[in-house]
């Protein structure tokens, strides 16, 4: 392992302990970023030390205390100053506690805007700078140094608890951080990072570790697996794609993960995870098992009812009872506020108008849809599809 | 850490907590020992609003009034560990039912 993935693997552990400590992410951020500098300096010299994580949390709280004994106004709002001092010369020993979730909890906790949630969790548990939040969310550095600097002001003013919530709780809390770390992955392929995607699944390993028994945090990191396995070939649609390049190591793994998730209960990751597993095990599109996805959809819609999840099981119910039926459930949504400038629905719409030998009104939808797409490659893709329907027409 | 506890009522809905829903989320605060104080306030209609100019007079108006749908009815200030527990109380006080609400402000601490 060379110095960088040290870090990587370290930083968010390290930053947790800290925080947990002295319950100050500021005093932690900088105390671990000091930390880091130093293993910079002494570590190509003096090789990686046996237990690096410890030799970090050493030095970091050596360094806490440090800056506590220089700032005494600082130092007397945290009580636990006078033990750290007796114990900061002390090696730590022993396992290295593990407490990232307590981290997780407090940057997407319910009281923080839920924009800044996923931000907080790149830049405390993936170890992402700003600058690197800020290219994640296409927003410009400033913004996104205002907005961290906003929301850790008040996890300190407001005391936002490091802590994880009762088992009572957890049902209502969950969600939130599962939430922040899938808006992760979807910010990643929105703008076709993936390496975002790939740090969302990490993420979501991670959290599966610390909770093993949580259906919904197997069912996130299953759905993530499972349509990140298509990643190669995701320019095409669904029925288009070569599934020869689909990730097969990733689909095996997703699949089991779902299974899982769907044991003695479901919550919508779980059954997002089964919808994009039946998908991703057919031999192709006109094969998948389309009753079955339909009937998840049923599901899905009951527990989290939304219009785009009604589209979605239109999109299906037109595969297993062919594109009138299809047809006949989208035009019941026209009315959805939500759906009037989503292109997808358009999207949709022109597709099973092209299906139904109706070229003239399918072109009429695709023109639609690109005029609402919002990336150039959105709209390239629209435009071959409209293009195609022109030709045969 | 000291929490405020701004209690606001939605002025177009009425409440169907009861006064003995109030009188018993006071005695929980007190025997849990977090209340430091707290208040209702008077009907909204004998407020009055004091403004001082740069040339030191004084403007004295009546209201302000319900422009906006919610109104503030009362207040508690609480001293509990985190705002994870400031909340946990909220949610018990009654006026944060039935499109009422209750914004939880910390209270500052400076160092002098």
């Amino acid at each position: 392992m060379n110095v960088e993935q040290v870090f990587r693997e370290e930083r968010g552990r390290l930053l947790a302990t800290l925080v947990k400590r002295f319950g100050d992410l500021d005093l932690a951020e900088e105390v671990a970023s000091d930390a880091i500098e130093a293993a910079l300096r002494h570590w190509p010299v003096d090789g990686v030390p046996d237990r690096p994580g410890a030799w970090l949390l050493t030095t970091a709280r050596r360094k806490a205390v440090d800056r506590l004994r220089r700032d005494q106004v600082h130092a007397a709002r945290l009580a636990l100053l006078q033990v750290e001092v007796s114990r900061a010369d002390a090696p730590v020993t022993g396992s290295l506690p593990d407490e990232r979730l307590e981290l997780f909890f407090t940057c997407a906790h319910p009281a923080l805007p839920a924009e800044d949630r996923g931000a907080l969790i790149l830049r405390c548990l993936a170890g992402f700078t700003t600058p690197e939040v800020a290219r994640a969310y296409l927003v410009p550095v400033a913004t996104m140094q205002q907005r961290i600097v906003r929301a850790k002001k008040k996890i300190r003013e407001a005391r936002i608890p490091f802590r994880v919530p009762d088992p009572d709780e957890l049902p209502e809390r969950l969600p939130g951080v599962l939430q922040a770390v899938y808006s992760i992955f979807t910010e990643g392929y929105a703008a076709q990072r993936v390496d975002l995607a790939d740090e969302a699944i990490r993420l979501a390993r991670i959290l599966r570790d610390l909770l093993p028994a949580e259906r919904e945090v197997a069912g996130l990191l299953a759905l993530m697996l499972l349509v990140h396995a298509r990643r190669d070939a995701r320019d095409e649609l669904l029925e288009d794609q070569d599934r020869t390049l689909w990730d097969s190591d990733m689909i095996t793994e997703g699949s089991a993960l779902a299974e899982l998730a769907l044991t003695g209960g479901h919550g919508p990751y779980g059954v997002q995870a089964a919808i994009n597993a039946l998908h991703d095990e057919a031999p192709d599109f006109a094969s998948t098992d389309w009753p079955q996805i339909v009937a998840l959809y049923d599901v899905l819609l009951r527990l989290t009812p939304s219009p785009v999840i009604a589209l979605n099981r239109a999109a299906a119910i037109a595969m297993r009872d062919g594109a009138a039926a299809g047809l006949a459930l989208l035009d019941e949504l026209a009315d959805e506020p939500k759906l009037r400038d989503y292109h997808p629905y358009r999207a949709a719409r022109a597709d099973l108008l092209h299906r139904l030998g109706r070229p003239a009104e399918a072109a009429q939808a695709y023109r639609e849809a690109i005029a609402l797409a919002g990336t150039s490659s959105e709209q390239d893709f629209l435009r071959r599809r409209l293009t195609a329907v022109e030709e045969r027409s | 850490m000291k929490y405020m506890l701004l209690i606001y009522a939605a002025s177009d809905q009425q409440p169907s907590c009861t006064v003995a829903d109030w009188i018993a989320y006071e005695k929980e605060m007190r025997g849990a020992g977090v209340l430091v104080s707290g208040h209702s306030l008077a009907d909204l209609v004998t407020a009055t609003t004091v403004q001082v100019g740069p040339d030191g007079r004084r403007t004295v108006t009546d209201g302000p009034f319900a422009e906006t749908r919610e109104v503030l009815g009362g207040y508690n200030i609480i001293d509990v560990p985190d705002l994870d527990a400031a909340l946990e109380w909220a949610a018990k006080c009654p006026g944060s039912r039935d499109g009422g609400a209750v914004v939880v402000r910390p209270i500052a601490e400076f160092d002098f």
